[in-house]
């Protein structure tokens, strides 16, 4: 079964309740099984410019690679290693990219943006971020965060300054200590996680998650699974309730069937003696 | 403004401090940057560690100790109008940097950068940032050097009035259920659910999935939210439930 059929996809974006314009972007290619996000910070429009280059250059760079290929290379995106490289790359061309328009037009100079893409292949997903833009999953009724921030707050949870609890009340919310286009050289983090039938992956901006307790989070997905849309919905008007005081970005991936790549006879032969 | 510190002694006001360097520390000695000239003072007794807009207040193993709004502290995350007591002296920190409260400082997504590439870069983008961009630039390392717990909540965000939902027929009737968490589902995920959404202006109810839509006073939902009324009568899969708001 391929993604188009395994994974069901909806996004939504929305500026929120106090910005005039949206700075972040999203993007989902059911065919290639790539959703990304991106979130833009910089002056003026730049923030828009930023996460743009950032979602069309990584999206159509990977969709162009696992279209077009020839069928050797494409059976090859089933190793780990492949996807990370595919991710890896191309998020490093979008560094590349807004760095080098950051650095030639200066009504975009210091533009940035956060990215956080999913790659569902082969019943695995190779998660890449940057910032503190998140992947969450739900697996049954628990919602784990896939990804950690790359944030000064993360830091100060990681050396044990603020506990997980009372983050949510730290006035240093918003620094990233990583970003894309900030820099000429850019190291994405990626992990590949194994996927089962029934899991929600939630990608979102923090304008989300800065808003709207993880607990709710959960309960919202966990009784909405069967209706992503809503569910979709229901996350964006949670986080204006509660004030909205940031572009709110969600991509919805639910996992309904198998999507293992076919083996070849000669791969099935081989994994018989292994 | 950064934020400050008020010293008093008895109620009585006696000096302002500005919190301008990143650590500032409390104390006898007068090598402190604030030096309080009392017996019951440790020679070095607290320090503030302040980080961008954050404060945080630690006891340096003071013979008498400190406390924080009446509760004896060991290291405490400052919020506005905390007043810390040592011996008779009161040190109350006021900061308009209200958490979360302003959108002002809210939002904007800053890039911090590790003090190792900061060299070259960070000048060039120093020139644009009065016009452009804001970029802060700190060292990541001074956040891990220090370590404090936190034990102040905020108020939670405005609730509506509380409100129950009593079922009316069937084998639970009778039963009551409170509306308590900001989203309340009704039947079960994958079969047929309907959630109870609890927004500032009110309460919702909103069709997920199944394959009858709920009714609400006999007129069915379609897949729009609708706001509930004192005393609707709500229906789903054959089971009547009323809602109403407590008093």
């Amino acid at each position: 079964m391929n993604t188009i059929q395994a994974l069901k996809i909806v996004s939504k974006t929305h500026p929120g309740m106090v910005r005039s314009h949206n700075e972040d972007s999203v993007s989902v290619d059911a065919s290639v099984g790539l959703v990304v996000l991106a979130d833009g910070m910089g002056g003026y429009n730049a923030g828009e410019v930023a996460s743009g280059i950032a979602i069309s250059v990584t999206t159509t760079e990977i969709a162009r690679r696992l279209k077009f290929e020839s069928a050797a290379a494409k059976a090859n995106k089933n190793s780990q290693d492949n996807a990370e490289i595919l991710l890896r790359n191309n998020i490093q061309k979008a560094n590349s990219s807004i760095y080098h328009a950051s650095q030639s037009q200066p009504q975009y100079a210091g533009m940035g943006t956060t990215i956080v893409a999913g790659l569902f292949y082969d019943n695995r997903v190779a998660v890449a971020h940057i910032g503190d833009s998140r992947m969450y999953r739900l697996r049954g009724e628990k919602l784990t965060t896939v990804t950690r921030d790359h944030s000064l707050l993360q830091e100060q949870i990681d050396s044990g300054l603020i506990s997980v609890a009372d983050a949510r009340f730290s006035k240093n919310k918003n620094l990233v200590t990583r970003a894309v286009g900030i820099d000429p050289n850019v190291e994405p983090e990626i992990h590949v996680y194994p996927v089962q039938i029934g899991d929600v992956y939630l990608l979102c901006s923090d304008g989300l998650n800065d808003m709207v307790e993880d607990a709710d989070i959960e309960s919202a997905l966990y009784a909405m699974q069967g209706n992503l849309p809503l569910a979709a919905e229901q996350l964006i008007q949670m986080a204006n309730d509660n004030g909205g005081r940031d572009n709110v970005s969600v991509i919805l991936v639910k996992i309904t069937a198998d999507f293992a790549e076919p083996k070849s006879w000669w791969a099935k032969f081989l994994s018989v003696f292994k | 403004m950064a934020a400050k510190l008020i010293l008093s002694i008895d109620g009585v006001q006696v000096k302002e401090y500005p919190l301008v360097k990143e650590r500032i520390t409390i104390g006898r000695k007068s090598s402190n940057d604030i030096v309080i000239d009392n017996l019951g003072v440790s020679g070095e007794h607290a320090a503030i560690v302040t980080i961008l807009q954050d404060s945080f207040l630690e006891d340096l193993d003071s013979t008498n100790g400190l406390s924080v709004n009446g509760v004896p502290a060991k290291k405490h995350f400052l919020q506005n109008s905390d007043e810390i007591e040592i011996g008779k002296h009161t040190l109350k920190y006021v900061t308009d940097q209200v958490s979360q409260t302003t959108a002002e400082d809210f939002e904007k997504t800053l890039v911090l950068r590790g003090p190792v590439k900061q060299v070259a870069p960070v000048i060039e983008v120093a020139d644009h940032a009065s016009t452009l961009v804001q970029t802060q630039v700190l060292s990541a390392d001074k956040a891990r050097s220090i370590t404090t717990d936190i034990t102040d909540k905020l108020p939670p965000p405005a609730l509506p009035q509380a409100a129950v939902v009593q079922i009316l027929t069937g084998p639970n009737a009778g039963k009551e259920l409170e509306l308590l968490k900001n989203l309340t589902t009704l039947g079960k995920p994958g079969v047929q659910v309907a959630v109870l959404a609890r927004r500032p202006s009110g309460y919702f109810i909103t069709y997920v999935e199944g394959s009858t839509f709920p009714a609400v006073n006999g007129q069915l939902l379609n897949d729009q939210p609708r706001q509930l009324n004192d005393h609707d009568v709500i229906e789903l899969a054959g089971v009547k439930m009323e809602f109403f708001l407590k008093v």
